[in-house]
């Protein structure tokens, strides 16, 4: 076995933003020994960047919500595609994790008479998101951490894992490295969670962080799970575009949720002419009752600017594409227009929306009290991922558990603004409750050196190559081609001849991937880290881009300019990827399972 | 498009020295789009610690032109161009290599903080009620991203290394949060004197100048502690009260 | 995470790369201090000059012993010994003199511009050791509070002489008549301010409700504690100007009685 320093733990989280941070604490509430390995610092993972809120029908601004109605939000969101089980579990118990928060120390914005304040979000049919202005990420994650911190779990931070480690079928550990020393670790697990977030650095505008490589996804991808849904991706409808610098940052649907709107370049208010169908009855039909809804008259109907993010995304595509865009390619989001209604409008501005007040004015001399933003769509999110079971949210590899964005099922086609930060909530704790299980009932396994051996090569293997000398390129290139090929062919709009030409442009890329050399030693070096991250975006890439292909019809996030209608086959059929026996990634449709009739009925008296 | 010079310090705990690179500069660039365009074409090898990029993590913290700034949040605009910028690690913590320094210290140092102790839950569902305005000012203290730059400005930890006797601006700030908020019903009094050190501040306020979040760090957090503190310690008048009361209570 | 300790090492005196001119603001602060300790002690030294009609300048308000006619308890009383330098400032400056050297603004701001501790933000320090305010004694400035209590029945009395400061003796009758000169005004923008300062203490907004996690419950204190906050934002603006407010009052009455300056009556 190689010298390694070793480390055992009953249950490994990998990951540490709001799954991995909820599965830890639930793990050892369950008393066995909890390891969390985070890629970056603690505290610092993406889910600090999250702004709107969480969702949760805890009916503290409007009675009328609930679990049913947070539900059949939920599904009619995703369009029918999602697991119907985790969405029925995640509006159940979302309320109660939110509450678990506030007695953690987490301090949410409050109503009048002191309860958490909720508010509107688009495709929530009630005020539903509590959260903490526009920082509820930050508030969520400091809030987790600050609690965990005092439970006993070992913190492994800068430590990044390059592969599970199998004992025949059961995952019972991982290798990985610290970033600052560049050693090798070896984690020993009974049961390991994956909480690695998204792929967003898979597109080169993006709203992700660095750290959202898909690790999670390509981990469990190579060590036998399958693959989810990975077709659809969020864009998210308002990100910055200017300046460059910035370009993709994320908006927050917070600014149209307090009465924000979109316009083009003719000031015209272009959601309105595209309300679909299904969501029709639920959506104003002029701008007067729209501006009612965000002022909190709960018998007006939402604007069109709070539609679901896959549908205004592509809105704003199309008035791009068509040339009533802005001077730098966006529509304008108009906040400012609100101090025609309401007194003390710019003071209002900046107490609802701090940060993004701050963040136009320091990194864009934007002043949005008195100005619109330019914005335009941005790599948000990715409704698929690993495939899990509902209810303990167990890959089908035994002992190896996922949670948050890089578990699939709960979104489907599409998902609703702040059901992301409730699926932390909701799945860690039920990940982290049921990986704590699995470990209790299983035995230590048996990790092969060989593995081991082999890992550790493949990842210093960047090392043996001279980049000096020519024959071999750095890997900040190839990450950067990758970004550009992905947002260009299988962006927002996909077509199956762009998206083969992707596909082709992936195998290149492995191959160059694989000739990617590094310079200096192994002590905190971004080049080496860049080069081993490429293994997760190009697996998560293919992934995404085989779905794509596969999906002939537009559903949610996914949309095809060659089969732009939904069809009723593939509206029962989900899309399942896998590492084949010869190590190529293998697809296969499945049915959908169908819906129960209880949920059944649930829906139908929503609509 | 302009080029822009930098003095970049390279090096790890056992030495080092300002390596001169160039790089060009675009409208709206911040410090770290250049330290990422040196690093992918000059040095692949140049550590620098990032996340969001979008100033609300706290990651990419260092000592640009001599002041501790967030590098995502530091327009290059801003910047005297004429003259190389230079860039340093932060100087309170170990260097580990480049501008990457051990900041784990910090972690230690909150896990020996009392934990958030709420009082009973006001309403049958487990859940309490507080008004706004009293949340309003913990809810300042909460905008902290541990970026650690008030730390790293302190000079009783930056020249004075008084890391054993004093936790800091930004953990004086944790406290504070801790003891303003409305459910706590610990008293982290005796600790803030002691443990914590809170005597060691002397009031430069240059937490206060370097918070990227604009938290009010000494006039909201720092000296209300220190009058509670007093409140606890140091006021003869109270102390008499409060021995006062015990004895009738006896 | 790595836990290797590796020494960090102190910078010399002055040392730092900021290009800016960090070293203004501590000789500002340094120059415009000293300028005031200078002044206020020879002022406070002289026993003389400190009156002008209803005018008393705030040096020496209140006059506890002294010979003007503000005096509270007549001339210097006997038993004061001989050898001991007698002013009616000198019996009551040590009040108001102890508020701002305790004052949370005026503390960082003279560490730093008398002591170099640190010279600026970022920048080297001349010394190595380093006690805060933990020993004796700077531990001394957790009084602060009692000196509050002190400076506000200051303010109370300073209030008091801008109201005498009203009513001029006729020289030929005796007889008081109301009016405003130009100096009731100096004295009453003197008391303004040092109410602005005054009011914006640190400790008074602890007092007032500051120390209440849960302040809306009691709408009393909750709206105090907005108005003080509300002062303490500028404190140090109005540190600043009351400094130099009540150092003018005292000069402006100085050089009346000295007959350098005419009093100018408005009303």
């Amino acid at each position: 076995m190689p010298d390694y320093p070793t480390h055992e733990h009953d249950v490994l989280i990998i990951g540490s933003g709001g799954a991995g941070l909820r599965a830890a604490i639930e793990a050892s509430a369950a008393a066995v020994k909890v390891g969390l390995v985070c890629k970056c610092l603690l505290g610092k993972a993406h889910t600090v960047m999250a702004e709107g809120g969480i969702a949760a029908a805890l009916a503290n601004v409007d009675e009328r919500d609930g679990w049913q109605v947070h539900f059949a939000d939920t599904m009619r969101g995703g369009q029918y595609v999602n697991n119907w089980r985790m969405a029925e579990l995640h509006a159940k118990e979302a309320p109660a994790r939110v509450r678990e928060l506030e007695a953690w120390g987490a301090l949410f914005d409050r109503t009048p008479d002191g309860r958490i304040l909720q508010r509107n979000f688009g495709g929530h049919k009630y005020p539903r998101l509590a959260h903490v202005g526009d920082r509820t990420g930050l508030e969520m994650i400091r809030t987790l951490q600050d609690h965990g911190v005092h439970l006993g779990i070992d913190v492994h931070m800068e430590v990044a894992i390059v592969e599970l480690l199998k004992d025949g079928d059961r995952v019972v550990g991982a290798l990985g490295y610290d970033r600052e020393r560049g050693q090798f670790k070896i984690f020993h697990a009974k049961a390991v969670v994956l909480a690695t977030g998204g792929i967003g650095k898979s597109y080169k505008i993006t709203s992700n962080s660095w750290d959202c490589t898909g690790d999670g996804h390509a981990l469990a991808y190579h060590a036998g799970a399958e693959l989810l849904d990975m077709e659809y991706v969020q864009f998210h409808p308002t990100g910055m575009v200017w300046p460059p610098s910035v370009c993709g940052m994320l908006v927050t649907e917070g600014v149209r949720g307090e009465g924000g709107i979109l316009t083009n370049k003719d000031g015209k208010r272009f959601m309105f002419d595209s309300i679909p169908d299904n969501y029709k009855a639920q959506t104003a039909d002029n701008e007067e009752e729209g501006w009612r809804y965000t002022q909190g008259d709960r018998n007006a109907r939402r604007p069109a600017e709070l539609l679901t993010r896959d549908h205004v995304a592509r809105c704003i595509v199309r008035e791009i594409k068509e040339g009533r865009g802005t001077p730098h390619g966006g529509v304008w989001l108009d906040i400012s227009w609100i101090k025609k209604r309401i007194p003390n409008a710019a003071e209002h501005i900046k107490r609802k929306l701090p940060s993004m007040y701050h963040q136009f004015k320091q990194l864009g001399d934007v002043d949005i009290t008195r100005e619109p933003m330019e914005v335009g769509p941005t790599t948000h999110y990715i409704m698929g991922g690993v495939r899990v079971n509902a209810d303990t949210q167990m890959s089908c590899v035994p002992g190896l558990f996922a949670a948050g964005e890089c578990a699939a099922g709960i979104n489907g086609a599409n998902r609703l603004g702040g059901n992301s930060l409730s699926d932390l909530l909701v799945f860690g704790k039920r990940a982290g409750e049921h990986a704590a299980k699995f470990a209790k009932e299983s035995k230590a396994g048996q990790i092969s050196a060989a593995q081991i051996e082999e890992g550790a090569r493949s990842a210093l293997e960047p090392f043996d190559r001279n980049v000096s000398a020519g024959q071999f390129e750095g890997p900040y290139q190839v990450q950067y081609d990758l970004q550009e090929m992905m947002q260009r062919e299988v962006g927002i709009v996909r077509r199956q001849d762009e998206m083969e030409r992707a596909l082709e442009g992936l195998a290149k890329l492995w191959e160059r991937a694989r000739r990617v050399g590094v310079t200096g030693h192994r002590q905190f070096n971004p080049g080496w880290h860049t080069a081993l991250d490429l293994r997760s975006l190009l697996t998560v890439s293919e992934a995404v881009t085989r779905a794509a292909i596969e999906r002939k019809e537009s559903r949610g996030a996914h949309f095809r300019e060659d089969f732009p209608d939904k069809d009723a086959t593939f509206g029962k059929t989900s899309l399942i990827l896998r590492k084949g026996p010869d190590g190529a990634m293998q697809l296969r449709r499945e049915p959908l399972p169908a819906l129960p009739d209880h949920l059944k009925k649930v829906i139908e008296e929503m609509k | 498009m302009s080029t822009a010079t930098f003095k970049i310090w390279r090096g790890d705990a056992t030495g080092g020295n300002f390596v001169d690179y160039t790089a060009q500069v675009s409208e709206g660039m911040v410090v770290l789009d250049a330290l990422h365009q040196i690093q992918a074409t000059q040095a692949n090898d140049l550590a620098c610690r990032w996340n969001c990029k979008a100033g609300k993590c706290g990651s990419c913290s260092a000592e640009v032109n001599g002041m501790p700034k967030l590098t995502c949040m530091t327009r290059m605009s801003q910047l005297p161009l004429d003259k190389p910028v230079t860039i340093e690690p932060m100087k309170a913590f170990p260097l580990v290599k480049d501008l990457v320094t051990d900041v784990s210290w910090n972690f230690a140092v909150k896990k020996k903080i009392k934990p958030f102790k709420p009082r009973a839950p006001d309403a049958p569902d487990g859940s309490w009620r507080m008004a706004q305005a009293d949340v309003d000012r913990v809810q300042e203290f909460r905008k902290c991203i541990e970026c650690f730059l008030c730390q790293d400005v302190c000079h009783v930890l930056r020249e004075h290394h008084k890391h054993d006797e004093f936790i800091g601006p930004r953990f004086l700030v944790y406290v504070a949060a801790l003891e303003m908020h409305p459910l706590d019903t610990e008293d982290r009094r005796a600790d803030l004197k002691q443990a914590h050190g809170i005597g060691l501040c002397n009031i430069t306020k240059c937490c206060t100048k370097v918070c990227p979040e604009n938290i009010t760090i000494t006039d909201n957090a720092i000296i209300p502690l220190k009058e509670r503190v007093v409140d606890g310690f140091y006021d003869p008048l109270r102390w008499l009260l409060n021995s006062a009361k015990k004895t009738l209570k006896r | 995470m790595a836990n290797e300790q590796v020494s960090l090492r102190q910078r010399t005196f002055g040392q730092t790369l900021r290009p800016d001119a960090w070293w203004v603001q501590p000789v500002v602060v340094f120059l415009g201090l000293s300028a005031f300790v200078i002044y206020s002690t020879w002022a406070a030294f002289q026993g003389a000059h400190y009156h002008f009609g209803p005018y008393l300048s705030p040096f020496y308000s209140p006059e506890i012993f002294g010979d003007s006619p503000h005096s509270l308890f007549g001339p210097k009383p006997g038993w004061w010994p001989g050898w001991l330098p007698f002013s009616p400032a000198l019996l009551i400056l040590w009040a108001p003199g102890g508020f701002r050297l305790t004052c949370y603004y005026y503390r960082g701001a003279y560490y730093k511009a008398f002591w170099s501790d640190p010279p600026a933000c970022a920048v080297g320090e001349p010394r190595q050791r380093y006690l805060g305010e933990n020993r004796f004694p700077l531990i001394m400035q957790n009084i602060h509070r009692y000196f509050l209590f002190l400076a506000l029945i200051f303010i109370a009395l300073l209030t008091h002489d801008v109201w005498k400061a009203m009513w001029f003796a006729d020289p030929a009758t005796g007889k008081t008549t109301f009016g405003i000169g130009l100096g009731t005004i100096v004295l009453a923008v003197n008391v303004c301010l040092l109410s602005g300062y005054t009011f914006g203490c640190h400790s008074l907004r602890h007092l007032l409700g500051g120390g209440k996690d849960e302040i809306s419950k009691a709408p009393a204190c909750a709206q105090a504690y907005r108005c003080v906050s509300c002062l303490n934002r500028r404190h140090m603006l109005w540190a600043w100007t009351s400094l130099v407010a009540v150092g003018f009052a005292d000069l402006y009455v100085r050089l009346c009685s000295m007959g350098i300056w005419t009093d100018w009556r408005i009303l």
